[in-house]
């Protein structure tokens, strides 16, 4: 009776497990899985070794959202106390979580790596005006962790690898491309071992911490 | 039935037989009390029984944090509906968006009224002794007990159609169109197959049908083991129960005719639904299963009806949530085609397989050659239903464009 075999499948499973285990609910508040390599969560505005913002408040990421949920605007460095090192900084940078898609274009865009996406997405706000994150939000602490605002609920440790998978994608979308290990020195993380997928530099030592701006990015090997 | 009193307007109780004055009234107020709060709690229970065990079927953990096991689950769901908000959509029908739940729940409440939950029926009609005071332990056992099982399980479906209606929203109107549809079809396989217990025991009263089948003498038995196959079906599809649940259909729907509710409201519908589970299964093992009847391990004979009661009825919820776990939601024109294509045929030609059986008993004719003769005829009879069927698929697939026309 081919019809009653599914009975015999159920009650089965109701006395033993299967050879997927007894279980394969995870207790979520208490025990969280791992997180892909490339899940895309709230971003981070990340700073220098030395403290310097990253941000030079270009605007890419504003052009490139197409959410529209990104507002930046620049302003020049005051000479005697630079918030970042070059011209301009991000002097307002805020995204609205309302509309963010976490498509991570801007992360893409960003030519100095300064918006990465971390992997929280553990935020829930009650109000319109804490859907939009500010720059004072969204930059990393002097620990270089991204700051637990009061509406998160995110444990210690779910903040690794904020800034992002995606300077070991291809510019260009190919899939076997391997691109350069060129982490530039970053606040709270250093100098980042090579991930898989990316080649090790053999030419030199390391990339320098002051060669920034050289990821990478559309070049190839 | 050696202990019939006339019937009354208080049915066949023997509590009423000596007039009715306060202990009567009291212990009858006590009945229906006991009667509330059990099905209550055994929705309570139900809901969490179907929830724990369908997580086991499906390698899952289920409510686990409310309480030992989850079991305070239900009540968390429920005080949670109870402090939502209450939306009533602008274009509804007002009073009746707001009746329609009480019409689907009164109902359930009702139907269990009439079921006899235990009772000493070894040797005796079921009559125990409560407070010195002889009655049956059921809240009520009316001489047209199975009728009002019918009654309430009609009104239930007015319940689902103007829950649906009332909305002011086309989806839940068409979905209450449907599920009316549905729960219409099946109400009538399941008073065909009802019918031959009604054959067999002779009496409407639940109480009587349940002291005819005495020990193991069961209406099972009895009408040969297809009126219960059917009605336990066509109960299912009563019910909207998964395999026939395409009431709700989780996955497909919004949420079929409940779509606006909200709150308490949307709640009560599926207090609603989980109570017709039980009440339908407890009427499941009253026509049965002998109800309350089996043999006595206990030294107070009612308790062991009670037990007896309990452990049929929970054969028969864990079956409905096995059917859930296991079987796949039947598509629309497969609904239709089993209830009036198999279902009401199969009823139909039973009861005059049974009925011809009791005839040729009556008579002094052979039985079984009645019976074969009967059998006959119903094969004879099915195999023209399948040629109508077949000439009708023909005609639909020459002239595909043909409509009902």
């Amino acid at each position: 009776m081919g019809y009653l075999r599914g009975f015999a499948v159920t009650l089965r499973k109701l006395f033993k497990g299967t050879e997927t285990g007894r279980v394969v609910t995870t207790q979520y508040p208490d025990e969280k899985r791992p997180k892909p390599v490339r899940f895309h969560g709230r971003h981070v505005l990340n700073r220098y070794e030395d403290g310097m913002e990253k941000c030079i408040g270009c605007e890419l990421c504003a052009g490139v959202c197409p959410a529209r949920c990104i507002y930046v605007r620049g302003a020049d460095n005051p000479p005697d106390d630079p918030v970042s090192p070059g011209e301009r900084f991000g002097y307002v940078y805020e995204i609205n979580y309302l509309r963010c898609i976490h498509c991570d274009l801007c992360v893409e865009a960003c030519p100095t790596e300064a918006i990465t996406e971390s992997k929280l997405f553990e935020f829930s706000f009650t109000n319109r005006a804490d859907a939009i994150y500010t720059k004072d939000e969204l930059v990393v602490g002097d620990d270089g962790r991204p700051q637990q605002l009061p509406w998160e609920d995110w444990h210690p440790g779910d903040d690794e690898h904020t800034s992002a998978w995606v300077r070991a994608t291809s510019p260009s979308g190919r899939a076997d491309y391997e691109g350069q290990v060129a982490w530039s020195g970053e606040l709270g993380y250093g100098i980042r071992p090579p991930e898989r997928g990316q080649a090790a530099d053999e030419e030199g030592d390391g990339p320098d911490p002051d060669d920034r701006g050289h990821d990478g990015h559309g070049g190839h090997q | 039935m050696s202990a019939v009193v006339g019937p009354s307007v208080f049915g066949l109780d023997p509590l009423y037989i000596g007039g009715v004055g306060l202990a009567e009234v009291l212990i009858t107020l006590l009945k229906v009390g006991a009667a509330f709060a059990l099905l209550l709690m055994a929705v309570m229970l139900m809901i969490w029984f179907e929830r724990k065990l369908i997580s086991d079927m499906q390698n899952r953990i289920g409510p686990n944090l409310a309480g030992p096991f989850g079991i305070f689950q239900t009540l968390a769901d429920g005080i949670k509906l109870f402090f939502k908000e209450d939306l009533i959509p602008e274009r509804s029908d007002r009073l009746v968006f707001k009746l329609a739940p009480f019409l689907s729940l009164v109902p359930a409440f009702l139907v269990f009224a009439v079921v006899p939950v235990g009772g000493d029926f070894d040797g005796s009609d079921g009559r125990v002794s409560l407070f010195g005071h002889e009655t049956f332990l059921q809240v009520s056992d009316p001489p047209v007990g199975i009728l009002l099982v019918l009654a309430m399980s009609s009104v239930a479906v007015y319940g689902v159609m103007l829950a649906g209606w009332s909305s002011g929203s086309k989806y839940p109107l068409l979905a209450s169109v449907r599920a009316s549809a549905q729960m219409v079809s099946y109400e009538a396989a399941l008073g065909l197959s009802l019918v031959a217990v009604l054959l067999k025991s002779g009496s409407l009263s639940t109480n009587q049908i349940v002291a005819e089948q005495s020990m193991w003498n069961w209406n099972l038995w009895v009408t040969w083991v297809v009126p219960m196959v059917v009605f336990l079906i066509a109960a299912t599809a009563e019910l909207n129960r998964p395999p026939f649940d395409l009431v709700e259909a989780e996955q497909e729907l919004v949420g079929g005719f409940h779509t606006e509710y909200s709150s308490i409201r949307f709640a009560l519908f599926f207090l609603a639904e989980f109570m017709n589970t039980i009440t339908m299964s407890a009427i499941i093992v009253t026509l049965f299963l002998g109800g309350p009847n089996g043999p006595d391990f206990t030294t107070v004979g009612w308790l062991s009806g009670l037990l007896w009661f309990f452990v049929k009825l929970m054969l028969f919820l864990f079956a409905f949530v096995w059917l859930r776990a296991t079987l796949p939601r039947f598509r629309y024109d497969q609904l239709m085609d089993l209830g009036w294509k198999l279902l009401i045929p199969l009823s139909l030609g039973w009861l005059l397989v049974l009925a011809s059986y009791d005839i040729a008993g009556d008579r002094g004719w052979n039985r079984a050659a009645a019976v074969i003769a009967m059998l006959a005829v119903m094969a004879a009879l099915a195999g023209l239903l399948a040629l109508a069927l077949r000439a009708a698929r023909q005609r639909r697939e020459l002239d595909p464009q043909g409509g009902f026309a």
